[in-house]
């Protein structure tokens, strides 16, 4: 391996042996809070443009958009968590997910910055309500004043609710 | 050169090979047992030849020492020394298909069964093994003591690689040579091209090598050359023990050991060719391998996919252009067009690359029709016209099962055997006519045959039995559809050909799954004829962008009748939320496209609207839309590849503005509405 190689996976040899969570998150804001999805997951980040609708989908599926000739959905993830507020400005953000072999926008109010987390800081994840599952919770980051909630991004856009995939479109 | 890895041209050796078994068993099939013309032999031989070549250069022992076996027997095919029977042909068959699983197997397909190449290998050497018995009273023929070789090699033998003088040497090989050359075209020096060849070479060579071994000298450069063979005529060289030349021709060494003679012909049949052989070059074939070269699809659809985007940016040009000043910009608008024209041209260009002939599908029947009508006991010909119908590879493949599926079907259940057709008076032999013809945008397939036809009574009666829902008093074509419903399945028996009962769903869903439509007519006593329509390819669509609400959706224009703007009273509602339209005498149930896919309109109401007839499976709807935006190609672009099947919409496309636009699936709104009407 002569070419530069990119800082992530360096980065992550350097932490040592891989456990199941990763540890290396990109966060991201929706209202108050703040979460992480695995760095690995996320292909680029764009601004929200202009999407088209897709006739009877669920509301949180914003539509689908023309990523470099690829059709790709769109996803509110403020809707999805029932946040009050989920306004669309030139701030908005897009964060474009390689999950499960697919491609996926996902809309959230901000992205903050690439945080690495040890294992010692990752702590497990309470049962707490609201509008995620805890299923799809892998663990609490505690970054001194901060809180990260980090999300199995993979497992969340399989899932049946997120209807993006044909198998939960069984009506 | 030892050191060259072979490996990577395995995959080109699998396909020439797969190529060359095809073209054997098409030239087999149409093999005229008891005058077989020289040519046809002559292919299976080459098609043969290569395949054994090609295996033992690359190492696939097995292969080769089969093919070797099937090679000898060819061979004497082509020599005259065997008659083809109607036995030799099916064996000859039967071991292109065990070639081919071995082919597969080599290629890390599934193992080959090795027990049915030890049985054919069995079958092939005892057929070979008999023909002793018919060369004896051949073999007493004077015995050659050597050849007299003339190798006139073309004028370009040069380009194709090939050397005479390696020739030459090998012959020296061979036993005695004495060769002269012929240098009378020689042009002077200033004339020559360094790279043209202007000699001939006659040799006499003497020896006993049998005429095969001489020929397998020449086998790189047979079509490259003018050869010409004789015996030399014996008693100058003392006469090899014919007798003993001929015993076994398989095993050559132990009459080695039991004969005294130092030097005794080592394989009876190629010795006694006492006849001048020309052997006739073959530059078609040549030159069609020359002009082609093969390409991997993944390659051609890659390119497909950049003119796509391609078209997808011009277009976005010419929007864009279309805002400015006509006047100032007279250039920039100039190129632009050429632009677009030139664009057309590629996409056009690039999407002929992907086109074959539909005879790449068709070429598979004539044997499944003469195994399967042998096996049926029935008399049946193939007939196959515009076998040169060009349509899209990835439809091309899709197609195969069903056809096969319609074939199998008018072989087991709509042709009637001899005694039927006769007693019918009809001729014996029936008939499948297989037609392939464009029309419009539309490639049209037809299997027909001239059987006894669909039986209305029997088909109803099924259905009852089945439980398949009959609507009162259904028409002709009703019921023909009946056959199209799951688990149908008319034939008396089961049998291995066909009547599993999950056939003519799966056609119909097959070709519905690529946007086709498939009608049946039938008559009763004369036959059945299946028409399959289909779109030519499978990427582009010619569509009609319509509006509703702030939404634009494609319609795809072979599904469009016409548009019209209904007049108050066209309109009449038959109960609640169902409203048909009347068009001429015809009355079309409305699907508004706002409230099926539940879009914010400003025009609610059908006469405010516009109402675009589609017709799909001889169906027809009027979709009201809010207002027709223009006609445009679109590239298909797949929504299930990151997302999922979206109701009434079969896909995506990418406008010119680089937005997005649905495609409408009007089969599955027709069928909608169809299922409504039929609640």
């Amino acid at each position: 391996m002569t070419a530069p190689t990119p800082s992530i996976p360096e980065s992550r040899q350097a932490a040592g042996p891989l456990d199941e969570i990763p540890n290396e998150f990109l966060t991201f804001t929706l209202g108050a809070e703040e979460y992480g999805v695995d760095i690995l997951k996320v292909q680029e980040i764009r601004g929200y443009d202009t999407v088209t609708k897709v006739p009877n989908a669920p509301s949180f599926i914003k539509g689908v958009i023309n990523l470099r000739g690829t059709i790709v959905p769109v996803i509110d993830l403020r809707l999805k968590f029932s946040l009050e507020r989920a306004d669309y400005n030139e701030f908005t953000v897009m964060i474009i997910l390689n999950v499960a072999r697919r491609i996926v926008g996902v809309v959230v109010d901000g992205v903050s910055d690439v945080m690495q987390l040890t294992p010692e800081q990752i702590r497990p994840a309470p049962e707490f309500g609201g509008g995620i599952n805890t299923k799809f919770i892998t663990g609490i980051g505690a970054l001194e004043q901060r809180m990260l909630i980090l999300i199995d991004i993979e497992k969340l856009m399989s899932s049946e609710d997120m209807a993006l995939m044909d198998s939960a479109a069984v009506h | 050169m030892s050191n060259i890895d072979l490996s990577r041209f395995h995959r080109t050796f699998f396909d020439e090979s797969a190529e060359g078994l095809d073209a054997m068993e098409a030239a087999l099939l149409r093999l005229d047992v008891g005058q077989a013309d020289a040519e046809t032999i002559n292919l299976i031989f080459r098609s043969a030849h290569s395949i054994k070549g090609g295996a033992g250069t690359f190492g696939f022992t097995a292969v080769a020492s089969f093919t070797h076996l099937l090679e000898t027997l060819l061979e004497r095919v082509r020599s005259g020394q065997r008659q083809v029977t109607q036995p030799d042909v099916d064996l000859l068959l039967r071991s292109v298909d065990v070639t081919r699983a071995m082919l597969r197997a080599a290629d890390g397909g599934d193992a080959a069964d090795v027990d049915a190449v030890a049985r054919l290998s069995a079958e092939l050497e005892q057929t070979l093994e008999m023909k002793p018995a018919v060369v004896a009273a051949v073999a007493a023929a004077p015995v050659a003591a050597g050849w007299k070789i003339r190798f006139l090699p073309k004028s370009d033998i040069f380009a194709s690689g090939n050397d005479p003088l390696r020739i030459l040497r090998e012959l020296d090989r061979l036993g005695e040579a004495r060769i002269a050359c012929d240098s009378e075209a020689l042009p002077t020096l200033a004339d020559a091209a360094p790279e043209t060849c202007y000699l001939s070479w006659t040799v006499e060579l003497r020896g006993d090598c049998d005429e095969g071994a001489v020929r397998d000298v020449f086998a790189w450069v047979e079509d490259e050359c003018e050869l010409q063979i004789l015996p030399l005529p014996s008693g100058e060289v003392a006469a090899p023990a014919a007798g003993e030349g001929r015993g076994s021709s398989e095993a050559p060494s132990v009459v080695q050991g039991a004969v005294p003679h130092p030097n005794p012909s080592p394989e009876g049949r190629g010795a006694q060719k006492p006849q001048l052989k020309l052997v006739e070059s073959t530059p078609e074939r040549r030159s069609g391998d020359t002009s082609s070269i093969r390409v991997g699809t993944e390659k051609i659809d890659a390119l497909i996919n950049l003119v796509g985007e391609l078209v997808i940016t011009q277009a976005m040009l010419q929007q864009i252009a279309g805002d400015l000043d006509p006047v100032q910009n007279e250039k920039l608008l100039q190129g632009l067009s050429l632009l677009d024209r030139n664009t057309r041209m590629l996409q056009e260009a690039v999407m002929a690359t992907r086109m074959l002939p539909v005879d790449a599908v068709f070429s598979r029947f004539p044997r499944m029709v003469r195994d399967l009508s042998t096996k049926l006991g029935k008399q049946i010909v193939l007939e196959t016209v515009g076998e040169g119908t060009e349509l899209d590879k990835g439809v091309i493949e899709r197609i195969a099962d069903p056809l096969t599926h319609l074939v199998r079907n008018s072989l087991d259940h709509g042709l009637e055997n001899a005694e039927q057709r006769i007693a019918a008076g009809k001729n014996p032999t029936g008939t499948i006519t297989l037609r392939a013809a464009h029309q419009g945008g539309h490639i049209v397939i037809e299997v027909a045959d001239d059987g006894r036809g669909l039986d209305r009574e029997r088909i109803l009666a099924k259905a009852a039995e089945r439980g398949i829902p009959v609507p009162a008093n259904p028409a002709d074509a009703d019921v023909w559809q009946l056959i199209f419903a799951p688990g149908f399945s008319t034939a008396e028996q089961v049998t291995d050909v066909s009547g599993r009962g999950v056939g003519m769903d799966v056609v119909k869903k097959n070709v519905q799954a690529l946007s086709g439509q498939i009608e049946i007519s039938t008559r009763p006593g004369q036959g059945t004829c299946v028409t399959i329509r289909l779109p030519l390819t499978l990427a582009i669509l010619d569509g009609m962008s319509v509006r509703v609400g702030d939404d634009v959706f494609i319609v795809p224009l072979n599904c469009v009748v016409e548009s019209l703007q209904p007049q108050p009273g066209q309109v009449r509602t038959l109960s609640a939320g169902a409203r048909v339209v009347k068009v001429r005498n015809e009355y079309l149930p409305l699907a508004p496209l706002h409230e099926l896919f539940n879009i914010r309109t400003d025009a609610p109401e059908p006469e405010t609207g516009i109402l675009v007839l589609l017709e799909s499976e001889g169906r027809k709807v009027a979709a009201q839309v809010d207002e027709l935006v223009g006609q445009q190609q679109v590239v298909i672009k797949s929504l299930e590849a990151n997302y999922r099947r979206v109701g009434g919409i079969s896909g995506a496309t990418i406008l010119g503005d680089g937005r997005v636009a649905l495609i409408l699936d009007v089969a599955e709104l027709v069928r909608g509405y169809a299922r409504a009407a039929a609640a």
